[in-house]
């Protein structure tokens, strides 16, 4: 579990490195997450410290996002002022995405069904 | 009294105040979405957050205060973030599978989810910092968070606004699925994993493993191209 941390908390901390090296527009723990799933295809398995310590995070992961949450009562102006611009982008948009999202894969795996069909 | 106001003047000032108040919050939430039958639009971490809020209001609290304790709690996002590299090494057999069809879907979704609310708030004659706040609104929150501070959003916005696209996404998506007879689980889960990440992978979960599966996998990718793309975009739109 320790050493599934510190394997975590090593990946976020070289990705901070590389992008602070490179002045790239990336967040660091991202940079961590692909660090990390290199690490993972190289060594062709999970250990399982480090699968203990995600499993673990990730199932608290809701927990995390409440004390950013809270912020948004520092932008209660911005929201009272922005409100119903910013409720009517999220519905329409998310609305848009989950038909052009489901409406192509749909599709895609559809076509590729028929082609693997007739190659097999 | 004196004693009572001395008490709370360092209570106030301690981080212990603050976590424990996140966690109850929490925890109070989660049992009212239970009671609610597990409602998408009482999702545990708006109810927390909409508590905690009324919280702080009324003892007069400012979010400042609050967070220099519960950044220890906030901390833990950037390792969840890392984290994210194992359901997605976990599912490296099927992303084989199945690669460019997921690749070309979930990038148009990405640039679908981007574009669409770049066009909505600015019709509407939204601020600059709604837009940019808004942009990465169907990625997972830590990933958002990053990529609005890149942007030059407000990170906190975007947190809260990740979480409310969420939920919208979770009730829309369902009925959309019917509407275009869509009937595939994998690529039921995708989809809600792309425009709505966590909760979406959540309520895939409770569809089927194999909707879940490919919607924890849509959040990871999506995460992961986002932060590629998006600051990029948003560069080559010069908004």
């Amino acid at each position: 579990m320790l050493f599934g941390l510190l394997i975590l908390l090593s990946c976020q901390f070289i990705g901070e490195l590389i992008v602070r090296y490179f002045e790239l527009p990336f967040p660091s723990p991202v940079v961590g997450m692909v660090l990390l799933l290199t690490a993972l295809i190289v060594n062709k398995g999970v250990p399982s410290g480090v699968r203990q310590a995600s499993e673990g995070l990730l199932s608290y992961l809701a927990l995390l996002f409440v004390p950013a949450g809270v912020g948004l009562m520092v932008h209660y102006q911005l929201i009272a002022k922005d409100g119903l611009t910013i409720l009517t982008a999220l519905i329409l948009s998310t609305a848009i995405t989950l038909l052009v999202t489901g409406g192509m894969l749909n599709k895609l795996v559809k076509k590729k069904q028929v082609e693997d069909g007739l190659h097999d | 009294m004196t004693e009572l106001s001395a008490l709370w003047v360092y209570l106030s000032a301690s981080p212990i105040l603050s976590i424990v108040i996140t966690i109850a919050g929490f925890l109070i939430a989660s049992r009212i979405n239970k009671l609610a039958g597990g409602s998408a639009f009482l999702h545990p971490v708006i109810v927390a957050i909409a508590l905690i809020v009324a919280f702080l209001s009324l003892v007069g609290t400012s979010y400042n205060q609050y967070f220099e304790g519960a950044q220890f709690i906030h901390f833990l996002l950037g390792p969840a973030t890392v984290a994210l590299a194992v359901p997605l090494y976990d599912h490296l057999e099927r992303v084989k599978q199945m690669f460019w069809p997921l690749i070309i879907a979930c990038i148009s979704g990405i640039l679908t989810a981007a574009l669409s609310t770049i066009a909505i708030v600015m019709m509407m004659g939204g601020s600059r910092e709604t837009v940019l706040s808004l942009t990465p609104k169907s990625v997972t929150s830590p990933i958002a968070m990053g990529i609005a501070e890149k942007i030059g959003g407000y990170p906190s916005l975007t947190a809260g606004l990740v979480l409310v696209t969420g939920a919208i996404g979770c009730v829309i998506g369902p009925i959309l699925f019917k509407a275009l007879k869509i009937t595939d689980h994998s690529v039921q889960g995708f989809t809600m994993g792309l425009a709505a990440h966590g909760f979406g992978t959540a309520q895939s979960f409770t569809v089927s493993s194999l909707a879940g599966a490919f919607a924890g996998l849509a959040m990871g990718l999506t995460g992961m191209l986002s932060a590629f793309i998006l600051p990029l975009l948003v560069r080559f739109l010069g908004v």
